[in-house]
């Protein structure tokens, strides 16, 4: 799942604002087929975000959220802060990415 | 003090416990709940309180509900999740955000609507839960079936 993140992050007054786009079907289970079978449900269930080795902000995710996710949040932070984002879905598949905060 | 204060201590307790797995944080229950309420109170610390303290930024009218962005921020102190509930979608719970000290209380991302609906901003700042709302019309819904 190499390659499914883009991640800006950039720094205003002490903020950190950080914008992620993922790449992912988010299926909700509720879709069928053209056969009339159920596809099952495939989405992204966790995206942490750290910096350094601490925690700055979890997203949970259900089905409601919409394929090829947005997510955007902010921290108190700085310039050149390393922040890595991570994704796990309920396939159990997961990814990651650093990006230097601008 | 009762039921909700044990069962959140014993929830604080089954977290450490498992740390290492990231999947245990995840609240299965409140998004399998099929009804708002029910997974509100699921994850509510207390009866949430109505606040203009809480903002949601959505579209008035949204063409496509496949992709409605929603944003939540509040002036709230000491906020520690914020959850985004779509009361009318069969699984009503989009999303929840756990916030860290070192967060800044506002969330973006994007969510499905199966039709118009009220989207509910459900946020826990200091120990007390209180909760946003915005209704949002839908054109196309966007659960697909």
């Amino acid at each position: 799942m190499a390659g499914s993140m883009r991640v800006r992050a950039k720094e205003k007054n002490g903020i950190v604002t950080v914008k992620a786009l993922i790449t992912h079907p988010m299926e909700t289970g509720l879709r069928k087929d053209e056969d009339g079978n159920i596809i099952p449900a495939h989405f992204i269930q966790e995206v942490t975000a750290t910096v350094g080795d601490k925690v700055v902000f979890t997203a949970n995710w259900g089905t409601g959220v919409s394929k090829n996710p947005y997510l955007s949040f902010k921290y108190k932070g700085s310039k050149g802060d390393i922040v890595t984002l991570s994704w796990t879905d309920n396939d159990g598949h997961s990814d990651s990415l650093e990006a230097e905060v601008k | 003090m009762d039921r909700r204060t044990f069962l959140t201590a014993g929830l604080g307790l089954g977290t450490l416990c498992v740390a290492g797995s990231v999947q245990a944080a995840w609240p299965k229950e409140a998004f399998e709940a099929q009804e708002s309420n029910a997974l509100i109170d699921m994850l509510a610390s207390s009866k949430p309180a109505p606040s203009d303290a809480i903002t949601i930024t959505a579209p008035d009218i949204a063409e496509n509900g496949a992709v409605v962005p929603i944003s939540v921020s509040t002036t709230l102190g000491d906020v520690t999740r914020i959850s985004i509930v779509v009361e009318q979608n069969p699984l009503p719970l989009t999303s929840t955000y756990d916030l860290t000290a070192d967060s800044v209380p506002y969330v973006s991302t994007r969510v499905k609507m199966l039709k118009t609906s009220n989207v509910v901003a459900l946020v826990e700042a200091g120990g007390k839960s209180y909760s946003g709302v915005r209704e949002v019309k839908v054109t196309i819904g966007g659960c697909g079936g």
